[in-house]
């Protein structure tokens, strides 16, 4: 379970989260939703330990990322999966080898094992026969699935998507979503979905949250913030549904 | 006061990256003496800093060498020295002109890649997805560079004395007429075990200067030269500059210590 317990980041005087608190429990998926520069990114980061809070915990089945280091950090990050926004694929690599690196650095699993389950993970994002292309050769989308592929490849318990479809075209977006949506129901993970696809991700999350001003001005089944009255729930929804329904 | 309070900030900025640069240096010397050591991208290093250094610094040395020929037999043919041009390009080369030009051609050459390299790994969120992986960035991208470096430098250093010494011996020897037995055998005679160990104890310090300062511009790219392609620009800039001064100003400190 994700508990986010009252985080406050400041960056040079200005505050982008102004005590957010929120609960996932294990094995759901939440949407993080918010106009862009809300802190959605900063606090999926603060998740992942990449950012120390200035006020406030993130606990990890009771386990306080942002206080912990070294082993313990480490640890808790090899639980984690991480698809990062450009994909931060090893530009040096190729997608194989991209693939192939954690389970080569990470686990003492047999060469020929890493080759079988890295081709069974590019298959099953629809990258079979890239393997070898390296990330600059290959398309936005492409680059997205072999990010997928990388961060699910040790069958992480918690998941987090940093804007999975940002850049791509409706087809693909709608496509990686899927391909989360699969993922997530064979490997039951705990997740954090940052996006804009509404109402799209609806579909495949169990609750959503919205972040506003630095703070969770809503939170609760996709059902619920769609008919929320909020006004700064509507205003955001309503106008990304309509912009969803003239696509 | 206003003033007063800009110079203060800007002080403790300077502080605060001058602690960070020392960490960093403890870092690195921490994760490199605690096993283990990623032996893959250590050779793919070594072959990048040394292996692919190897024409520069030929090239570098024989035509160092070569000036140092023409410049020694016409200072010393002044004083009817001729026959000492062989340790006085020997000595210059070995102590002082090998490790510098070799230290300021590897800086060049590879230290403006490895922060180069590290500093777009930074700006694309690679070094965060080595970290999400519980892999250590130090580790992985900091340590082989410096191990590369100082296993590299000295030998370079030894190549470019080698080269620059017969580069020497070219000029005076074949086109200005210094015997060869003279040229090698002054050599033989005045330079001493103890030049020779101040030319490894230079090169690896520099060794040691290059792989620190690349890689911690490389790293702290977005942090302290600002971001995207213009951070790395001026990380990369900023670590050809510091490693080139701070390679001359140890080498001055150096030799006062080694005189």
């Amino acid at each position: 379970m994700i508990e986010i317990e009252n985080v406050h980041k400041s960056f040079d005087g200005h505050a982008v989260l102004k005590g957010v608190s929120l609960t996932i429990p294990n094995g759901k998926v939440l949407a993080l939703i918010g106009a862009s520069g809300c802190g959605k990114s900063v606090l999926l980061k603060h998740v992942a330990g990449l950012m120390t809070p200035d006020q406030g915990r993130i606990l990890i089945d009771d386990q306080d990322i942002a206080s912990s280091r070294g082993k313990p950090l480490r640890a808790l990050r090899e639980r984690l999966g991480f698809l990062f926004q450009g994909g931060a694929l090893f530009d040096s690599m190729s997608i194989f080898e991209n693939v192939a690196f954690p389970l080569k650095e990470k686990t003492r699993l047999s060469d020929s094992v890493i080759r079988s389950r890295v081709f069974d993970e590019l298959d099953r994002v629809g990258l079979a026969g890239s393997e070898f292309k390296y990330p600059s050769q290959i398309s936005g989308g492409m680059v997205k699935r072999a990010a997928l592929a990388r961060a699910l490849v040790r069958d992480p318990e918690i998941m987090l998507f940093d804007e999975p479809t940002t850049g791509l075209d409706p087809v693909i977006g709608h496509a990686i979503l899927k391909l989360i949506d699969e993922c997530h129901q064979k490997l039951s993970f705990t997740g954090i979905v940052v996006t804009h696809e509404i109402p799209r991700v609806f579909s495949i999350v169990d609750r959503v949250a919205m972040l506003h001003e630095g703070t969770v001005t809503a939170e609760g089944s996709p059902q619920e913030l769609s008919a929320s009255k909020d006004p700064a729930v509507q205003a955001f929804v309503g106008q990304e549904e309509t912009r969803e329904g003239g696509k | 006061m206003n003033a007063v309070r800009k110079l203060g900030t800007y002080t403790l900025g300077h502080l605060y990256r001058m602690g960070t640069m020392g960490l960093f240096l403890v870092r690195m010397l921490v994760y490199t003496v605690i096993p283990p050591v990623k032996f893959t991208r250590l050779l793919r290093q070594i072959r990048f800093i040394g292996f692919q250094s190897l024409l520069v610094i030929f090239l570098t040395g024989a035509f160092s060498g070569m000036v140092l020929g023409f410049q020694g037999f016409y200072t010393l043919s002044r004083f009817g020295s001729e026959a000492f041009l062989g340790p006085m390009v020997g000595l210059s080369l070995i102590k002082e002109l090998g490790p510098v030009i070799t230290a300021l051609m590897v800086t060049g050459r590879a230290g403006s890649a490895i922060a180069a390299e590290i500093g777009i790994m930074r700006i694309s969120e690679q070094v965060d997805a080595l970290e999400l992986m519980g892999l250590n960035p130090y580790r992985y991208l900091m340590v082989p560079n410096f191990l590369a470096a100082l296993i590299c430098l000295p030998l370079l250093t030894a190549l470019f004395d080698v080269v620059g010494i017969f580069g020497g011996y070219m000029i005076g020897g074949k086109l200005l007429g210094v015997g060869s037995g003279t040229y090698f055998m002054e050599m033989a005679n005045y330079v001493e075990m103890s030049d020779i160990m101040e030319g490894v104890y230079k090169s690896l310090s520099f060794g040691i200067i290059i792989s620190w300062v690349c890689c911690f511009k490389g790293f702290y790219a977005s942090i302290f030269t600002g971001f995207g392609a213009e951070g790395v620009s001026k990380a990369t800039t900023q670590a050809v500059v510091l490693s080139s001064v701070l390679i001359l100003v140890w080498d001055y400190f150096m030799t006062s210590l080694l005189f």
